[in-house]
């Protein structure tokens, strides 16, 4: 089976420091694929090389069996790829359900519609509240996303991304800021979503890595030091010294 | 163009873009290091004119009009950073916009109760009343070539200290990285009132030069200010590399400009010429940020 | 919950919502009567200057309080609605044609949607440059551009130049006089009406929420898949529309246009004029104009020195109230809600 994402050879420096280095990944469809390492070590430049919004200087991305280096992030999106950043991203001064309707409305071809009025559309509101259902937001889909807690808000972002239908999720440290009860909560929310989507996740949590990945792939400086089931990856000597063993 | 109008032109460019210089330096380092727009800038300007036609009338003398106008607008720039604009450094962009523009009608008003609606004199110091003898025979005139010289030198300076000194490394540690400059034991407020006393001063000393060229009346400061702009954000704002450079083309463009073109054109030169560099690089021709 | 997804509430709704705009409308519809009453001919034209700005500082409303673009250019912008009339009007007393092949006229039928036109055109011409960049390059560039429109037209010799053009057609609306003051003004009201209620449909649609969400996140807009860039750049093309509207209102109602109506400084009192009234809402601005308008009429009568003053009023109205006039009215109808407001 082809995969649904391949990189192949991807370089990024800033400036001097090397942030993504020669590196090559893939995640198949259906495939829960978890990135870890050190901070630092280039994990969010991946993800905004993936998603668009940071240019690689070398290298190739492609999706769906389309190259899609050269895609600018909002086309990207288009072709099912959402992102949801590490430090929370939405629409602040939206209610929770507006925030999932535009992203639902994005799918449309365009937004050159003047007239009729979008916040009581069913054609975006119906979607929206389901994708708040799937991740159990829905009871507070009239707040203010502002006046949500840090917790709601990754959830929030989480909803925003399944609203956009897309192929692949890049999920940025999706628990981080979390307290315990609403991190358990996040897990269980991914484990549910599993079934129905690819995902690249970043995550420090390791029983929530170890829980939800298919494969485990371990970034160090910029490059991929090893990659495989999340039992080789444990029992890996390498990883053990140049990750896991810094945990403590 | 004869070969003597051509260098008369140039000078005129030249003399046009050191006062810019001028304005620009204040501008684009209280926006760089302070993130703070100031559409009242052009008020010092103003401020610095009438205050050596005070000097002047009082004294007869332009050489002490100078540096008592200057430190009179520089304390005057300081007085208002410390009552008003401090309070907007973290405000946003259009917060600082509405305050400036209503300062510059407080400044406009209170120059009219002191000074009245009359256009005050202003005579250049006898010793550059007349014209030089230049190479090429041109002639050109004295207080303008002062100008030029005056301008030269003030930017040379002002290059010196922002790239060599203590003060100017605390200047740039304050422009690219607030936190960590005053975690390395910088008085951040101290400079920042430095900064804006400094740039004040510099566009009254502006002002003052340019009052006996045009006249020292009220909202002679809002056309100069809105080049400086362009020069602020051409060169890149936050830049006195920057602004020296744009300072320089923007004063010789619009000169030769007005010059060359048919008058539709020509006044609209710059702007395009703004146009053509922002859309080549939108955050200007020397960076700082990012 | 379940209101947020049932059908608009319909009048009632919009009653409760928009009540202070509905009672400032009708309000102004009064002012003729009121003049006649007072035997006051001033009391008219002051008005019509006060809805005339309010339907300039409306348009920037539209780009600054929902799409966060602080534009320094719509003096300007109204400027090329203004002087695309008197233009138009002037080759029309003339007999000659503009650049040598468009004949001009007096009907404002036509005039208005040129004037529209031509303004629209600057501002997205304008707008491809300054929407490259953004916040304080945005602000700088805008009121450059601004600058750079008012010499435009005092460059032009053959329009007056520095002194100005005097509109010496009679102008009409698609054949009806509108010379009498009383029937220009009710024809700027109407305009206004119109503009207030196109406005608040863009601003609730599928584009407005868009533009608003530009504002709050462009990051974000992007990441969901939508390039923000062409949709600020219609809203400023529309926006800019909508101020040429104004402009040409202005020309005809003084017959009169000159550049000192493009000075960076209107630009500056539209800006004023928003944020006095509130820029949380479409019809904010109205109220901000109004109170401006008759400050500037009464306040010189007071004392010479009244600029000062109301500039201090600015600076105040900056730091105590945050959400304009309109904050005054009730808290809770400056809030936005979600998608329209
Ligand atoms: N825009 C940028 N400019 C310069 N350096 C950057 C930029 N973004 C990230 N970096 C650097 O690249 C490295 C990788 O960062 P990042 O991808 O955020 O790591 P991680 O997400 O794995 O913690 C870090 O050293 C970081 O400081
Ligand atoms: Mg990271």
């Amino acid at each position: 089976m082809p995969s649904l994402l391949a990189v192949s050879e991807l370089n990024k420096r800033f400036g001097g420091l090397v942030a993504t280095s020669n590196l090559s990944l893939d995640v198949q469809p259906g495939e829960t694929h978890a990135l870890i390492g050190p901070n630092g070590a280039g994990k969010t430049t991946l993800i905004a090389q993936l998603q668009g919004e940071l240019r690689p200087d070398s290298g190739a991305i492609s999706f769906n069996g389309a190259d899609i280096t050269h895609e600018p992030p909002h086309r990207r999106a288009r072709l099912g790829i959402a992102r949801s950043f590490q430090i929370t991203s939405v629409f602040p001064e939206f209610t929770a359900l507006a925030n999932v309707a535009l992203a639902a409305q994005a799918r449309e071809p365009h937004g050159f519609r003047f007239w009729k009025e979008a916040a009581n559309d069913p054609a975006l509101t119906a979607p929206a509240l389901d994708a708040l259902k799937t991740i159990g937001l829905d009871n507070r889909a009239s707040v203010i996303a502002q006046d949500l807690s840090h917790g709601e808000r990754r959830q929030l972002e989480l909803a925003m991304a399944l609203a956009m239908k897309p192929k692949l999720l890049l999920l940025d440290e999706p628990m981080a800021g979390m307290g315990r009860q609403d991190g358990q909560r996040m897990t269980r929310i991914l484990a549910n979503l599993k079934s129905s989507y690819a995902i690249l996740i970043v995550e420090h949590d390791m029983d929530a890595v170890f829980a939800l990945a298919d494969r485990v792939s371990v970034l160090v400086a910029g490059a991929v030091i090893a990659s495989g089931t999340a039992d080789t990856i444990r029992a890996d000597p390498l990883v053990k010294a140049a990750y896991l063993g810094h945990r403590g | 163009m004869t070969f003597s109008l051509f260098i008369e032109q140039l000078l005129n460019g030249v003399q046009l873009g050191v006062m810019l210089f001028l304005m620009a330096a204040g501008l684009t380092l209280v926006f760089g290091i302070m993130n703070l727009i100031n559409l009242a800038h052009g008020s010092l300007y103003m401020a610095g004119a009438f205050f050596a036609a005070t000097v002047f009338q009082i004294s007869g003398s332009f050489l002490l009009a100078v540096p008592i106008a200057v430190a009179l607008t520089a304390l005057v720039g300081g007085v208002v950073e410390r009552a008003v604009l401090r309070q907007f450094y973290a405000r946003s962009h259009l917060d600082q916009v509405l305050v400036t523009f209503g300062l510059i009608l407080v400044f406009n008003d209170a120059v009219r109760l002191i000074w009245g609606v009359v256009p005050v004199p202003l005579a250049p110091p006898e010793a550059l009343a007349g014209s030089v003898h230049l190479f090429g025979g041109v002639d050109y005139p004295a207080f303008r070539l002062a100008i030029l010289g005056v301008g030269a030198l003030v930017a040379l300076g002002l290059y010196f200290v922002v790239s060599h000194t203590r003060i100017g490394m605390w200047i740039r540690a304050g422009a690219s990285n607030r936190p960590m400059a005053s975690a390395l034991g910088v008085d951040v407020e101290l400079v920042f009132s430095l900064v804006f006393s400094a740039g004040a001063g510099l566009a009254g000393l502006a002002g003052l030069m340019a009052g006996p060229i045009t006249a020292v009346q009220v909202g002679m400061g809002e056309p100069i200010l809105i080049l400086a702009l362009v020069v602020t954000v051409i060169g890149g704002i936050g830049s006195i590399r920057g602004a020296f450079v744009a300072a320089l083309m923007i004063g010789v463009g619009d000169t030769f400009g007005r010059v060359l073109l048919p008058p539709a054109l020509g006044s609209m030169a710059i702007f395009m010429l703004m146009a053509a560099i922002l859309a080549w690089r939108p955050k200007g021709l020397f960076p700082v940020h990012g | 919950m379940a209101d947020t997804i049932a059908k608009p509430g319909g009048l009632s709704v919009m009653l409760r919502v928009s009540w202070p705009i509905l009672l400032i409308l009708a309000l102004l519809a009064f002012a003729p009567t009121l003049s006649n009453a007072l035997d006051n001919p001033f009391l008219v034209r002051l008005f019509t200057r006060a809805v005339i700005f309010a339907m300039a500082a409306v348009a920037l409303n539209f780009v600054l309080g929902f799409g966060g673009l602080v534009s320094l250019m719509h003096g300007g912008l109204a400027g090329i609605g203004a002087y695309a009339v008197a233009i138009m009007a002037f080759h029309d007393y003339d007999g000659s044609k503009f650049l040598g092949v468009f004949p001009g006229t007096s009907d404002l039928a036509i005039l208005i949607p040129v004037a529209m036109l031509a303004a629209g055109l600057g501002a997205a011409l304008t707008g491809i440059v300054a929407l490259r960049t953004s916040g304080a390059y945005f602000i700088m560039i805008t009121l450059a551009f601004n600058q750079m429109l008012y010499y435009f037209f005092v460059a032009l010799q053959q329009y007056g130049g520095d002194d100005g053009l005097q509109i010496l057609s009679n102008l009409t609306l698609a054949g009806f006089d509108i010379s009498r003051r009383a029937t220009f003004y009710y024809v700027a009201l109407v305009a206004l009406c119109a503009e207030l209620f196109f406005f608040s449909r863009v601003v609730a649609s599928r584009f407005g929420t868009i533009l608003q969400a530009c504002a709050q996140n462009e990051r974000r807009v992007t990441a969901i898949g939508i390039p923000p860039l062409r949709y600020k750049l219609a809203a400023l093309a529309i926006s800019g529309a909508a101020a040429g509207l104004a402009g040409a209102l202005w020309a005809s109602g003084q017959q009169f246009v000159s550049p000192s109506e493009l000075s960076w400084d209107r630009s500056g009192d539209y800006i004023v004029m928003a944020v006095l009234g509130g820029t949380g809402r479409v019809w904010g601005p109205v109220l901000g104009a109004v109170v401006f308008v008759l400050l500037e009429a009464f306040l010189p009568a007071w004392t010479q020195f009244w600029q000062a003053p109301f500039g201090v009023v600015v600076i105040l109205i900056v730091v105590f109230l945050r959400g304009g006039l309109i904050d005054l009215m009730g808290g809770s109808l400056a809030r936005p809600t979600g998608g329209g407001r």
